[in-house]
């Protein structure tokens, strides 16, 4: 990684001006579409494979939050699995000790990542690059250490953990735990996602990858480099507590070991395979750092993770602008 | 641990809903030539040191197919990739018991990743058994019937140390080193069992994080305190770094080690072994680099097994020792289940071993379970290093009484 | 008992361990401006390597040196085969692929070499430990061996061309090219040259900690820390900056909150130091250019 130089300027314009001329009944259509395929898991899966494809939608969401602070904003973070364990955290301690619904634990993690999120974008102002990647890093090295202090004991359940329900569907909803847990995964992931993609196609989103590209530019003309920088870290931060919270839910149960390090790596890994600054990359990043591990296993049970790691780099080999900027170049060959 | 109501409400529910399931074949993982059985370890990550424990197994498994399996069933033993993370377990159990079917669970490895299954597996009344964790939460026959440990709980293991303190110094100012984690933090606990309300008078404690470098200051802080007695609940790289440093400070405490840490060959050779001299430990297996054991016709039988199954495995490694006897416990209950391989058929067998000697394990020291016991390895004794080897002294201990 | 001159003490010896690796993190940024998160599991392997050459019989300071030239042949290759195809991606990318390099290295060690602690030799073997236990002849000499290490490195860089033209090809390559630097070897020698740095710190520190295949797990964290506390363009500062780390946490640990916390106040500790001086202690102000 290098100290000063930003991305590459090209990255994700094509994608953001692409958009602007499509009418409002092609976007209905696509958003129709978008929610049979959603839907369809429901129908055709196993509840095996729903729950893996609900890890894989959560992992997804954790990499779109990074994405907008790394991806489009272009600070460094090695640290998002810290976001992702304080919201995990936030809802497993009112889910557990004070009976709260999953729902209603929801605004508190988006709100706690948020400001922890903002208060990170503070130091992160003056520091860039490796002394960012190495602030962020401490971060997700700290957390941990942090939530199994013998002060918050009480509430977080110390190295033990804690445990929890998953909601159960409405009545009268012919679902499983299972299924309806999908269903939430994807309705609160859903709601993220189209969020971050009018916010990066808004005003705002242009001035993040201006803030990234060009900061002293940007800065002449006229834009407020500091609270975009926090702003966005928090909102970074906010969407991958809220795939904490799922998480949490998910699993019904967290633990200390369930947020080590390697949670922020896989993260970072999920948004450079997905492609960086891409709302759809992020999608298949969360698909990738699911499943890839289990078909690295599948080849060798005696070093998956030498297996898992050469796929990765064959992967970033082949297309080192992740999957999104091979979408891009799809789809710029059927537009010619 | 924290159970609320909506919990266990939820936990009702989830069992009332599936008997319907369950019927739809009579026993799962079980057919006419084979038993499928699956387990999650870390093969990947910073604790594959563990992987060492499934490779013994899976030779295990091949040499009794060899032998023509059980009852005429050849045992499929899958192992699944969790890299020691909670979240990762779960799926790969629910891989094991909704894919691959398997008849029940053995030997999963992890507090924390065990935990993360402790509630599905009970939910669906499935085995699981002989956990690779020395937590004290695993023996709960009535709140978990379907999950059981095997080996003695570190947590009894402090209690013992605590009382021997108690005997030898009862005025001790007991220095406690710990790793920042459920392993570590069980000997806090086993230590405030017997001390109760004196623990903060008596004692001062230092952890440290599995990622450290060294455990310099720990050791020093503990000197600094005037601590005469110290426990260490750590694992082995940090246990020769402790007792090598003890050593050369010129400290001479009453030192305890915890039995994870004790093997003389990659614990105690590395540190020096004139260093270690009095240091003490309560295990319940034998030391396979002990010259005592030499001519010791269990761990002849064990040399024998590696040699043909596993001969480019490091005999000083005790994790092979360990597996080697939690794969003949499960044997044992593979042969009582006879022709009958149900899931409860499994667990009754499983809860109701006679006591059982392993050529593993030290003379005395047996496996045993009942219905209401959920300890299967309750005997440990103490035992000095002179220099050369373990010398064992005063009686076997039954842990579960301390 | 001065309990605070001990910790300092020993906080001295284990930011030796810190300090020696920091300096393998400084050579490659020097060489490349990057960051290489396998730098750690490199060195692991090397000790290995070198532990095994050990094992066959051979004398320990010819093991030394043939280690020091396998790395450095295995830095070249991997910079060769690895690094090279995916130069003119993105910054992030190449992140990316370092991770996919620790990956393998990290579990590759243990599957070639097994997971068990070994003992590796020291060459400064005494038997007499020194300022009342808290430090080894071998924390002694392997302390003068990161300052020969660090002395060389310096002189590299600061007299000798081929460092002039390293420095040069990391910092402009299209300038150094136009100038006749061949870029793309240089690169690779900075590669060679840290993964033979990263062998020294190795070999080094792993019969201080003992080694297994997690031995620089950690401490690639307080390395990193150091090196850019000191100042990562600077050798000296980043050596200073390991030692500083070390004994730092010790403080923290021993005398602020307690050892369950001491790596996250060392590291809050750092981050205000850097928020005060962003390019570290000792780094110099790089102003750029719109």
């Amino acid at each position: 990684m290098s100290a000063s130089k930003g991305l590459p300027a090209d990255i994700a314009i094509p994608e953001s001006t692409a958009r602007v001329g499509t009418p409002a009944w092609q976007r209905a259509v696509w958003v129709v579409l978008g929610i049979a395929v959603a839907a369809a898991p429901i129908f055709v899966l196993e509840s095996f494979h729903l729950f893996q494809l609900t890890m894989a939608v959560i992992m997804a969401l954790a990499v779109l939050g990074l994405n907008i602070v790394t991806g489009y904003n272009g600070q460094i973070s090695l640290g998002h699995g810290a976001f992702f364990a304080v919201g995990a955290y936030c809802t497993a301690i009112f889910m557990s000790h004070y009976d709260w619904s999953f729902w209603a634990t929801l605004p508190i993690s988006a709100a706690v990542c948020a400001a922890l999120g903002f208060a990170i974008g503070f130091p992160a102002l003056r520091l860039a690059g490796h002394y960012l990647a190495l602030t962020t890093f401490s971060l997700a090295v700290a957390v941990p250490q942090i939530l199994k202090h013998k002060s918050i004991e009480d509430w977080t359940g110390g190295v033990q953990g804690l445990f929890l329900v998953k909601p159960d569907a409405p009545a009268g909803l012919p679902l499983s735990a299972d299924q309806w847990m999908y269903v939430v995964t994807v309705i609160v992931a859903g709601a993220c996602f189209l969020l971050v993609s009018n916010l990066i196609r808004s005003r705002i989103g242009r001035a993040l990858m201006a803030t990234r590209d060009h900061p002293t530019a940007a800065e002449a003309m006229g834009m407020d480099i500091g609270s975009l920088k926090t702003r966005a870290f928090a909102v970074s931060a906010m969407i991958t507590g809220i795939a904490g919270s799922l998480s949490a839910v998910a699993i019904e149960f967290v633990a200390p070991d369930s947020f080590s390090f390697g949670v922020s790596i896989s993260l970072f890994v999920g948004m450079v395979v997905g492609g960086v600054a891409s709302v759809l990359g992020s999608l298949f990043g969360g698909l990738f750092v699911l499943f890839v591990p289990n078909i690295a296993e599948a080849i060798s049970k005696a070093a998956p993770g030498v297996i898992y790691g050469v796929i990765l780099i064959a992967f970033l080999f082949l297309l080192p602008d992740g999957f999104a900027g091979l979408l891009r170049r799809v789809a710029a060959r059927l537009r010619r | 641990m924290t159970t609320t109501r909506r919990t266990l409400l939820g936990g009702t529910a989830g069992v009332l809903a599936l008997p319907g399931l369950l019927r739809a074949q009579e026993s799962p993982g079980v057919t006419a030539s084979e038993i499928r059985i699956g387990t999650t370890y870390a093969l990947s990550g910073p604790a594959s040191a563990y992987s060492l424990i499934p490779k013994c197994l899976t030779a295990m498994f091949k040499r009794l197919n060899e032998q023509g399996g059980i009852n005429g069933r050849q045992v499929n033993f899958l192992v699944y990739d969790d890299a020691y993370s909670p979240p990762k377990t779960l799926e790969q159990t629910r891989r094991l018991v909704e894919q691959d079917k398997v008849a029940f669970l053995f030997n999963n490895l992890g507090t924390p990743t065990n935990s993360a299954i402790h509630r599905y597996v009970n939910q669906r009344k499935i085995p699981h058994l002989f956990l690779a964790t020395g937590a004290d939460k695993w023996a709960d026959p009535k709140g978990y019937p379907w999950t059981i440990g095997w080996q003695p709980s570190y947590r009894t293991e402090a209690q013992i140390y605590a009382k021997h303190i108690l005997e030898q110094k009862p005025n001790a100012r007991i220095g406690l080193l710990h790793q920042n984690d459920d392993f570590g933090k069980d000997y806090v606990n086993g230590v405030k069992d017997v001390l109760g309300a004196r623990f903060d008078a008596m004692v001062r404690t230092a952890s440290h994080e599995a990622t450290d470098a060294t455990i310099d200051s720990q050791v020093v802080s503990l000197q600094a305190a005037g601590c005469d007695a110290l426990v260490c609940g750590i694992i082995p790289r940090f246990a020769s770094q402790a007792i090598r440093r003890v050593f050369d400070l010129g400290w001479k405490p009453l030192m305890f080690m915890s039995n994870v840490s004790v093997s003389g060959a990659v614990v105690i050779e590395p540190a020096g072994k004139e260093k270690a001299i009095g240091l003490i430990t309560s295990d319940y297996r034998k030391d396979q680099s002990d010259p005592s054991w030499a001519d010791d016709p269990g761990m002849k039988e064990w040399r024998d097994f590696m040699a043909r199954y596993i001969p480019d495995g490091e005999l000083g490694d005790n994790n092979y020792t360990y597996a080697y006897g939690v794969g003949l416990t499960l044997l044992q209950v593979l042969r009582q289940c006879g022709n009958n391989l149900s899931r409860e058929n499994v667990l009754k067998q499983a809860t109701s071993l006679k006591p059982l000697e392993l050529p593993t394990l030290l003379p005395g020291v047996t496996v045993g379970t009942s219905p209401d016991n959920y300890h299967p390895i309750r005997h440990m004794q103490l035992q000095r290093w002179d220099g050369r080897g373990w010398v064992r002294f005063g009686k076997v201990i039954e842990g579960a009484q301390v | 008992m001065d309990g605070l001159a001990h910790q300092i003490v020993a906080g001295i010896a284990t930011g030796g361990i810190y300090a020696s690796v920091a300096l393998a993190i400084v050579m490659i940024y020097q060489a490349t401006h990057h960051v290489n998160f396998a730098q750690g599991e490199m060195a692991t392997l090397s000790t290995f390597i070198a532990w095994s050459m050990v094992q066959a019989g051979m004398p320990y300071w010819v093991a030394f040196f043939a280690t020091i030239a396998v790395s450095f042949a295995i830095g070249v290759v991997v910079e060769r085969i690895l690094i090279r195809p995916v130069a003119n991606a993105p910054v992030l990318t190449m992140v990316g692929v370092f991770i996919g390099l620790l990956l393998i290295i990290g579990n590759a060690t243990g599957w070639i070499f097994g997971y068990t602690t070994k003992v590796f030799p020291s060459p400064f073997a005494s038997e007499k430990p020194l300022f009342g236990g808290l430090v080894s002849a071998h924390e002694l000499g392997s302390t003068a061996v990161t300052l020969t290490v660090l002395t060389l490195v310096w002189a590299f860089f600061r007299f000798t061309k081929l460092g002039l033209a390293m420095r040069a090809a990391a910092y402009n390559p299209r300038s150094a090219r136009l100038v006749g630097i061949r870029v793309g070897w240089m690169l690779a020698l900075g590669w060679g040259l840290a993964a033979a740095i990263g062998a020294v710190a190795g070999m080094m520190v792993a019969p201080v900690v003992f080694l297994d295949p997690t031995m620089m797990l950690g401490i690639l964290l307080y390395a990193f820390a150091g090196a850019l506390m000191g100042g990562i363009d600077n050798p000296a500062g980043a050596v200073l900056g390991g030692f500083t780390v070390g004994v730092l946490e010790n403080l923290a640990g021993a005398y602020v909150v307690g050892t369950e916390l001491k790596l996250t106040v060392a590291l809050a500790i750092i981050i205000g130091v850097l928020l005060v001086r962003p390019s570290g202690l000792f780094g110099r102000v790089v102003f750029s250019r719109v």
